[in-house]
């Protein structure tokens, strides 16, 4: 069971959508919220990195998208799953590598990938999956002749590196149905990025490609979905790319156990008065949409939903060993 | 038909026959390819389906992954192997590793074209053979043909088998002539070595233009009484070990000749491989002719000195020849 899906196509009312993403966000953050517990409890192997404080910006772009469009992600990408309609069943057995998993237990909290709603893959390589959206871009555009769109998520670390300029240039240069989603949390690891750029508005970036941009507040849900659904309309127009600067934060450290000693007390605060859930919840509630009660119950059916996908997870089987050794290549000429 | 004629033939069949397939690299549209390899297949397929693009390897590369994950199988040309560095990433992380990664969930279509080799002073940056670091990876196959027929065959099976191929063309070989099939079945599996020539006395194996050399050497040998067998195994992953291994069980001498450097090369590689499972066999020493390990000079003089010559392999092979241990005779 998941959360009722915000996807751009459903038909629904504005309360609909509203009450929908408030919930995508919610589950999204009680899910991280879990795995973090379950990583300090020594349940989860290997390390995790958490979206906390930037739920809207992977909910608000992907609520743009229908289930056939695609997204590609990075280290930090538990949110974009569930927010492109991915079952947190299988992700939370994927972290406990699990056979079960998305990936049968050999992706990782990093490698989570599900075909079946277009999720080309979270990426352990900062900016490695800019040239693979690029790709799968071309191939709707120019070979399918779909009208696919393409979410390309990164963080503002991607922006330094040499694939984010080949792919930028790339998808300008063939008006390619690309949406650059940058989830710009200030910080690339422990380094604050105008210590490391000669701009904090990144949006100058894509102007170099003669790229439309916009930079917009990343935790207000309603703003970063109206700026998406604009992107998104122009790439499934034929007019190309955008690059979506979506200014946010995240709560905690790079990865679960590292302490953000390099943050200051003001920007930390500054920015958990703004949490994006919040904000929304704040939204609603003057709006007379939800109340007091009505986001109790919306935040228990979220918690229920995380609760079944940790006992689903821990009742799984671990994979068998032969396991590791299969995937490597497909059968030779396998058809897909 | 010339080899590159042959890459070109074999690339335009499989566009026939798959529509979905395309290809994507620099200049390999109106310009027909840096070395000539697709002159013509832009004006018969469209610009779509052959691709000029930016001087970006990593999107090139990743470029062809997204597509192929998501329903065009590519092939990607890399005008040289050289400037795989400026796409490993792409190849080594994401191509090679993303059906394991998704627990078999993608198929990896994408073969990846490019040229190596020296002998024609273009200098360190533009002569390597680097299939070693490839060899060494996980989830993508490495072929390396040495013959016009070999290319047409090998390029064919590399684009039907579904997943990463890493199809190392030698620049030496362009122009070589050879008599390639028309039958549109004909192709050459993925993984079977080819006895180029019988022999009792010594196996030689090489690989891309060191075949030709090998064969001379084979040649030269017959003045010194000794019967060569030449082994060329076209892909060296996956390898046709069972070709190899046959071979020095029968001769109990092996040579490796190899282009790419000679630590850490592919030759070590198959040494292993000989001494684990013909061990019993073997009447002398494994030697390697390969690169000295030292880039590339420019000047002519100074790169011939550095690459394998016909007369090195001769004396390879004479010198495990030298050797007649009894313990392996059979």
């Amino acid at each position: 069971m998941t959360a009722p899906s915000p996807s751009a196509n459903s038909g629904y009312s504005e309360i609909d959508i509203e009450l929908a993403l408030l919930s995508r966000m919610l589950l999204i953050r009680r899910f991280e919220e879990r795995v973090g517990d379950l990583f300090k409890k020594n349940k989860l192997p290997g390390f995790v990195h958490l979206c906390i404080g930037q739920e809207a910006s992977a909910v608000g772009v992907c609520s743009a998208l229908r289930t056939d469009d695609f997204i590609t992600s990075t280290h930090r990408g538990h949110g974009h799953v569930i927010a492109k309609g991915g079952d947190p069943k299988f992700m939370m057995a994927e972290l406990y590598g699990k056979s079960t998993g998305y990936c049968g237990g050999k992706g990782g909290s990093m490698h989570i990938t599900d075909m079946s709603i277009g999720m080309l893959g979270a990426n352990g390589i900062v900016s490695g999956g800019l040239p693979i959206a690029v790709g799968a871009a071309y191939g709707a555009k120019q070979l399918r002749k779909t009208d696919q769109v393409v979410v390309a998520f990164f963080g503002d670390g991607a922006t330094n590196e040499g694939p984010f300029h080949e792919a930028l240039n790339m998808a300008a240069a063939w008006k390619l149905p690309v949406v650059f989603a940058c989830e710009n949390n200030l910080y690339g690891c422990g380094t604050r990025l105008d210590r490391v750029s000669p701009t904090s508005d990144l949006t100058q970036r894509a102007r170099g490609y003669s790229m439309r941009s916009c930079s917009v507040d990343g935790n207000d849900v309603i703003a970063t979905r109206t700026v998406a659904l604009e992107a998104v309309s122009q790439a499934r127009l034929g007019n190309g790319p955008t690059f979506l600067e979506c200014r946010t934060f995240r709560h905690h450290g790079h990865y679960e156990g590292e302490t953000p000693s390099y943050l200051s007390k003001e920007e930390r605060d500054y920015w958990f008065a703004r949490d994006p859930i919040d904000l929304f919840k704040a939204l609603l509630l003057s709006k007379n949409q939800i109340n007091e009660d009505s986001y109790k119950n919306l935040d228990l059916g979220v918690r229920q939903i995380v609760d079944e996908a940790v006992e689903f997870a821990e009742r799984s089987p671990k994979p068998d060993l032969v396991a590791a050794l299969t995937d490597v290549f497909a059968e030779s000429g396998e058809t897909s | 038909m010339s080899f590159a004629a042959a890459i070109r033939n074999a690339i335009a069949i499989e566009m026939d026959a798959n529509p979905a397939l395309f290809t994507i690299g620099e200049d390999i549209g109106r310009y027909g390819g840096e070395l000539g390899a697709t002159a013509g297949l832009y004006k018969r397929f469209g610009e779509d389906r052959v691709r000029d693009a930016p001087i970006s390897e990593s999107a090139i590369i990743g470029a062809a992954l997204g597509a192929a994950m998501t329903g065009n199988p590519a092939i990607a040309e890399i005008p040289f192997g050289d400037f795989l560095g400026m796409c490993m990433d792409q190849i080594c992380n994401q191509v090679a590793k993303i059906r394991y990664m998704s627990g078999g969930q993608v198929r990896v279509p994408v073969v990846i074209r490019t040229t190596i080799g020296g002998y024609l002073s273009a200098g360190a940056q533009h002569s390597q053979s680097l299939e070693s670091w490839f060899i060494h990876l996980p989830g993508i196959k490495v072929v390396m043909p040495s013959n016009p027929v070999d290319a047409f065959g090998l390029l064919r099976s590399a684009i039907q088998d579904g997943n990463p191929v890493l199809f190392l063309e030698h620049k030496g070989l362009y122009s070589v002539k050879g008599d390639v099939p028309d039958g549109s079945d004909f192709r050459v599996p993925l993984g079977c070595a080819e006895i180029v020539r019988e022999g009792n006395d010594v196996t030689i194996l090489a690989t891309g233009a060191q075949v030709n050399r090998a064969i001379q050497a084979a040649d030269r040998l017959i003045d010194e009484g000794v019967k060569a067998e030449v082994i060329d195994p076209r892909t060296l992953n996956p390898l046709d070990e069972n070709a190899i291994i046959s071979s020095v069980f029968k001769t109990g001498h092996l040579v490796v000749v190899h282009e790419a450097w000679e630590r850490g090369g592919h030759g070590g590689e198959i040494a292993a491989l000989a001494s684990d499972k013909a061990f019993g066999s073997l009447r002398g020493p494994i030697k390697r002719v390969a690169a000295r390990n030292t880039p590339s000079p420019f000047s002519p003089e100074l790169e011939q000195s550095v690459l394998p010559q016909v007369a090195d392999i001769v004396r390879a092979a004479l010198e495990t020849l030298a050797f007649k241990s009894e313990v392996g005779k059979k």
